[in-house]
């Protein structure tokens, strides 16, 4: 799939950099972006430094001060996006209206999709709490707890933002040593809480794991401030699946509920007529028979000609 | 019997005491999505649990959830790779929303476009050419590449040419030519894609220009002054270049009452009448582009197959079985253009204009409309090609 470009690439390597942005059949990874707003507390530098460095090595993080505000003016962010190539953003501000707030997002063709803000409440640091931390750039396994979650329709969509964020790159296939980082997002009485655990695995007397957690931190305690959410019909154009990526269909081949595999076989009719009944001395052709007919079929061209 | 019921009893029992047990019990269904390595917990919370230690409460929260995606995960089937083992993840559940959107198809240039109505294939060249000079293989084009006009020191006078131009400096305008209008070409095809109105060129540097081609040239160079033309002058016998363009005339806006109703009541009638307007251009075009693409599915079918037999004439057939592609003379090896079956269009083919290895661009076959295909006058040697099968005005 080439980009039409009416001024081309001068050099092979820019060629490359620009395809490896193109829109794709099966997508790179999102990149998220981490931008600090005119004023932050520490809290929110902190929070978008240690959410950086989860999310590494698809991350980058501004370290100049941008003064902007996501929900008044969206162009400043989908630069960034553009600049960066990256399609999730957090946003870190803090003034005295909106306290530690911040703001996380996705992009759809560099513009603004989804936009949540949120207020932090409270807020403990990776370093605060003592112990090993996961590797960087382990794909982490995601929870979700609260009933909200799968019935509001904003809480449904921050499940997917959320998702959206954390999960890192797509894999098809995962080392099961290397599954080492938990991310539970739990929504009770009306506030989000974010803690990640580092998983230990115990002997349990059988193949299967005994699994313990072991805090790493950061902690969010969070409230939905305000949002900003796709349209229904924008969220289902980005949803669309482009027809190659999708898995064939398999033919004539189901399962039953006891798993057992099952197949249709299209048959030809059966040609009767040669069927091999028992064979009786009566039913014999004589061979002087044989030879009659033999001789009928072979002088029958040359009549023709 | 009982003994053993009684042994096995108590080594679950120890095993129990050893280790802890990886069995979680939820009043409803978790929904796990292993792709994503997701886990959805819509249980109600025990909220006296949750005031009186809320970071206990989500750590065994997280260690039961975590450990029944384990446990699911566990049972995936595992590979081992360079020592490792790995568990094959199904595709995600969780539908989430792309980056970018679908990349649309690729665009077709018109050159496509038309080889795929013609049925004409790619044919692949490899990346490496013979070098007559250099007796070895060089790539096609690049860096050190075979048969490498540029670098030649000399470059013999051809016959005819003038002694005085520099065939070196005339060998590289033509090739800032050919770029110029290669970028041109593809500016304009992504014009096309975009379905912009193209602006026509004009005239692009040719070759051998056409008679035509010629033609037009004249017609835009007398327009092509500060007054637009209005001031050139003419020869004396010249007469108004058809490539000149028409002027608008418009029709009184009152007057001629006769015309106007004349012209109302035809619209009327084609309103009326069940027959519906057929523009014959547009219908001819149709036709023989069906044509086109029929015949370009049979060659796609039959690569190297036999001539279809019925459809063409047997004189005017294709051109590269006539004698046309090979002249002695000119500019030749232009036969292989011919077209049989397509000689409705042709007009006014007029062999005795003909010069050196043309004839190839005639076409021959069903000439329904030929006009006046006199082979007789044709010059060159190739009156052969000229046949034009069942032509209604052909020389038979």
């Amino acid at each position: 799939m080439v980009m039409q470009r009416i001024v081309k690439p001068k050099t092979q390597r820019g060629k490359r950099f620009l395809q490896s942005r193109e829109p794709k059949i099966h997508e790179n990874t999102k990149t998220a972006t981490f931008v600090k707003g005119g004023n932050t507390s520490e809290t929110i530098s902190q929070i978008l430094k240690e959410l950086h460095i989860l999310k590494k090595p698809n991350s980058v993080t501004y370290k100049r001060r941008n003064i902007l505000r996501p929900f008044e003016d969206e162009t400043p962010l989908e630069y960034f996006a553009q600049k960066s190539d990256s399609a999730l953003f957090m946003f870190g501000s803090h003034s005295k209206k909106r306290p530690h707030n911040i703001v996380v997002g996705r992009m759809f063709d560099y513009h603004v999709l989804d936009m949540v803000e949120f207020g932090v409440e409270k807020f403990q640091s990776m370093f605060d709490i003592k112990g090993s931390k996961c590797a960087v750039g382990t794909k982490p396994c995601i929870m979700f707890a609260g009933d909200i979650f799968d019935q509001d329709g904003e809480y449904k969509r921050i499940k997917n933002l959320f998702l959206d964020f954390f999960r890192g790159t797509l894999v098809e296939q995962i080392r099961l040593a290397g599954l080492e980082h938990v991310v539970i997002i739990t929504a009770i009485e009306g506030k989000i809480y974010i803690r990640n655990y580092r998983i230990l695995m115990k002997k349990s007397g059988s193949r299967t794991p005994r699994i313990e957690l072991e805090d790493m931190g950061p902690s969010l305690d969070l409230t939905v401030r305000r949002t900003k959410l796709a349209s229904n019909d924008l969220y289902k154009r980005a949803l669309k699946v482009p027809k190659t990526a999708k898995p064939k269909k398999t033919k004539n081949i189901s399962q039953d509920p006891f798993g057992s595999k099952l197949g249709r076989i299209h048959m030809q009719k059966q040609d009767l007529s040669k069927l091999q009944t028992r064979k009786l001395k009566g039913l014999k052709r004589k061979r002087g028979e044989e030879v009659n007919t033999a001789k009928s079929k072979k002088s029958k061209p040359s009549e023709t000609v | 019997m009982a003994d053993l019921v009684a042994s096995v009893l108590r080594s679950v029992a120890e095993k129990e005491t050893k280790y802890k047990t990886i069995e979680v019990l939820k009043d409803i269904d978790v929904d796990i999505d292993e792709g994503n390595l997701l886990v959805s917990d819509t249980n109600p919370f025990d909220l006296t649990k949750f005031r009186s230690n809320k970071e206990d409460f989500f750590k065994n929260l997280a260690r039961d959830n975590t450990q029944l995606l384990i446990n699911r995960i566990w049972q995936l089937p595992t590979e081992k790779e360079d020592d490792v083992i790995v568990a094959k993840l199904p595709e995600p559940k969780t539908k989430i929303p792309r980056e970018k959107p679908i990349p649309s198809a690729k665009h077709v240039t018109k050159w496509e476009h038309y080889a795929r109505l013609k049925g004409i294939a790619r044919r692949k060249k490899g990346r490496m050419e013979w070098d007559e000079q250099a007796k070895e293989w060089r790539p096609r084009w690049g860096y050190k590449r075979a048969n490498d006009e540029t670098k030649d020191w000399f470059i013999e006078i051809p016959d005819n040419a003038d002694p005085y131009e520099d065939q070196f400096e005339k060998r590289k305008k033509e090739k800032k030519e050919r770029t110029a209008k290669n970028e041109l070409q593809r500016l304009r095809n992504i014009a096309r894609s975009q379905k912009m109105k193209v602006p026509g060129v004009g005239l692009t540097p040719t070759e051998n220009p056409s008679k035509e081609q010629l033609g037009k040239v004249l017609a835009m160079a007398k327009k092509s002054t500060a007054s637009i033309g209005t001031f050139t002058e003419t020869l004396p016998m010249e007469k108004t270049s058809k490539y000149a363009g028409k002027k608008r005339k418009f029709e009184p806006n009152y007057g001629d009452i006769k015309k106007e109703t004349s012209k109302q009541l035809e619209i009327f009638k084609n309103l009326h009448s069940d027959q519906p307007v057929v523009d014959v251009n547009k219908a001819s075009n149709l036709v023989l582009n069906q044509e086109d693409a029929s015949r370009a599915k049979w060659k796609k079918e039959n690569p190297f197959g036999p001539k279809k037999s019925g459809k063409r004439s047997k004189m005017g057939g294709r051109g590269y079985y006539k004698g046309g592609g090979k002249e002695k003379k000119g500019k030749g090896g232009r036969g292989g253009n011919m077209k049989g079956g397509r000689g409705g269009n042709m007009k006014g083919g007029r062999g005795g204009n003909m010069k050196g290895g043309r004839g190839g661009n005639m076409k021959g076959g069903r000439g329904g409309n030929m006009k006046g295909g006199r082979g007789g006058n044709m010059k060159g040697g190739r009156g052969g090609n000229m046949k034009g099968g069942r032509g209604f005005f052909s020389n038979k």
